[in-house]
């Protein structure tokens, strides 16, 4: 992939604190989805938040790229601290996601679907757009170029033209995930980004996430409940469980603690 | 026997035996047809970019065409009178989005499509407040638009053609052309079918559900003014027409809700099914048919192609 656009005019080098979250808590009405969180993600790494069923971990996500605001905390991206994110402002931030349950546009086809994340790198009025001519026609090219490499990389040339909403479900995660690759992110959130796959499709997906995090240098938090997948691929874990952080630091630091142990097997009482 | 020989076949025996008159009904049914596309045409925009059926699209050609009209009374020359009647078309666009659909962002379908019903009767009200209950007539002449008609000999007889009916034809066909094009071909095009899909994933590309909001009911507010222009030169503009705009639901269901083409073919299917079936078989019944033979169409098309004749299949994995 040739980026050619950078979005960020200071570059943060690897190792830098890219993004972070301090003390946020998130309610709906009277239930606590997350309380007094707080973590940080490395430029270059790969994050992975991790913890039982209904601990926040997608909720966690959520406030990152905007979609639920946090009535306390602050999260700072890329040095800019805000109380709260707007999806827009994370997107063109360069934070790209995708989802638990698959969200692709199903009518449309493969193609379409990834040219849908170049969205906010093409600039064209909507004159030219009009008679897609001109700027348009020469923009809609090179962007298509880009897309051609992502279709390449991904390894999904075949279903280029097909409706996603036609393929099975492990395609449509790439193409997914192929759609979020489009908008060259600094921070790419992946939601279970194997769920529901078979074996062979989580090695493919686990190839695809370190080929991302190492050619392209994408730092990426991703949810994912596979504990193997996560040891395996994962330089840091964070972990949640009813809302609050129990633990946090590397694979094998947080697989011995006594506490996640607790929370994944459960304690006597 | 006698009623049987009526129903089936005399019909057919008067069509062959008068092909002028035949090919004159076709004609009327064409023009019928052009207009109920057009209406549809509006339908099927906002339905595309946010999955909702917008009950207020037949007032909003009453109103963009009303809007032209005072204009024009207060006495501003036809361009400008046009180019100020899209102005509101775009007021209106955006006051739509700032006061029902943002509030409404993520609410369920049918909760919008309550919030469509609100705005009629809104327009209704604010309509009625401005511009006046009585029915009104577009200056036709201002726009430059032909007179007369023109008389094609045709078997013998000859059929009579309306040159605006014409000229309504070929504005609709461009207009359609375009807007198909715009929606299968452009960033925006596409970013308007992603949202229609989903919001959620439209909103963590950095699409703005905002901006696409308004492009897409400012653009179904200009298709309502082109059809209300189109109509008002043929007869007028009054309330009563968005009874009339209604007809675009058989056309939808005919022709499927998120189809450009669809519209089209549909809204020309039923222009024709109907004065076919009020010319020929009218009398039989004591005329009337018109009014509902459309939704008797529908209602067939409901039971074995329930997606319409080029709506997207609908797949659902369970």
């Amino acid at each position: 992939m040739n980026v050619s656009v950078q979005s960020n005019p200071h570059t943060l080098a690897k190792g830098d604190t890219l993004l972070a979250v301090e003390n946020v808590s998130l309610a709906f009405g009277g239930v606590k989805a997350i309380t007094d969180v707080s973590f940080d993600i490395k430029k270059g790494e790969i994050r992975a938040i991790i913890g039982p069923n209904g601990a926040g971990k997608t909720s966690m996500l959520n406030v990152i790229n905007g979609f639920y605001h946090p009535q306390q905390g602050r999260i700072t991206f890329k040095g800019e601290t805000r109380q709260k994110m707007r999806p827009y402002v994370a997107a063109s931030q360069g934070i790209a996601r995708t989802f638990q349950n698959v969200a692709l546009f199903k009518g449309m086809s493969t193609l379409d679907n990834i040219m849908a994340g170049r969205t906010l790198k093409m600039k064209t009025g909507l004159f030219w757009q009009l008679w897609r001519h001109g700027p348009a026609m020469r923009e809609e090219v090179e962007h298509r170029h880009v897309v051609e490499e992502i279709i390449d990389f991904l390894e999904i040339q075949a279903i280029r033209k097909t409706p996603v909403g036609k393929l099975p479900y492990g395609l449509q995660k790439r193409v997914e995930l192929g759609r979020a690759l489009a908008m060259e992110p600094d921070l790419l959130l992946l939601d279970e980004p194997m769920a529901g796959m078979n074996l062979e499709e989580k090695e493919d997906m686990s190839r695809f996430i370190i080929d991302v995090n190492t050619q392209y240098g994408t730092t990426i938090a991703l949810i994912e409940h596979d504990m193997g997948v996560v040891m395996d691929l994962s330089d840091r874990v964070v972990v949640l469980e009813y809302g609050r952080k129990i633990a946090d630091g590397t694979p094998a630091a947080v697989k011995s603690d006594q506490k996640v142990i607790d929370a994944y097997l459960g304690v006597p009482h | 026997m006698h009623s049987l020989y009526m129903v089936l076949i005399d019909p057919f025996v008067q069509m062959v035996s008068a092909p002028d008159l035949f090919l004159q009904t076709i004609w009327e049914g064409l023009v019928a047809g052009v207009l109920y596309a057009l209406i549809a045409l509006g339908f099927v925009l906002i339905f595309k970019a946010s999955g909702v059926f917008n009950f207020a699209q037949g007032m909003m050609v009453v109103f963009a065409g009303l809007t032209l009209i005072a204009f024009q009374d207060l006495g501003v020359p036809a361009p400008l009178a046009l180019i100020l009647a899209v102005g509101v078309m775009y007021l209106m666009a955006v006051t739509i989005e700032r006061t029902v659909l943002r509030p409404l962002v993520n609410q369920p379908d049918i909760i919008l499509f309550m919030a469509t019903f609100g705005i009629t009767y809104i327009l209704i009200g604010v309509g009625e407040m401005i511009f006046g209950g009585e029915p009104k007539d577009v200056n036709t002449k201002a726009f430059m638009l032909p007179q007369g008609s023109l008389e094609i000999p045709a078997f013998g007889g000859f059929v009579q053609l309306q040159k605006i009916d014409i000229a309504a034809a070929i504005i609709a066909a461009l207009m359609i052309g375009a807007l198909a094009f715009f929606f299968q071909k452009t960033r925006i095009g596409r970013a308007l079918r992603a949202v229609a899909d989903s919001h959620k994933a439209a909103l963590s590309v950095g699409i703005s559900l905002n901006q696409i909001w308004v492009i897409v009911w400012f653009a179904a507010g200009i298709v309502a003014l082109v059809a209300g222009i189109m109509w008002g030169a043929r007869s007028n503009v009054s309330f009563a027409l968005q009874v009339v705009a209604l007809k675009a639901l058989p056309v939808l269901i005919l022709g499927g809700f998120t189809s450009i083409p669809g519209a089209i073919i549909g809204g020309l299917i039923i222009g024709i099914g109907e004065k076919i079936g009020e010319f020929y078989w009218g009398p039989l019944m004591g005329g009337g048919i018109e009014s509902w033979l459309a939704y008797l169409i529908a209602l067939g098309f409901l039971l074995f192609r329930p997606q319409g004749l080029f709506g997207e299949k609908i797949i659902e994995r369970i």
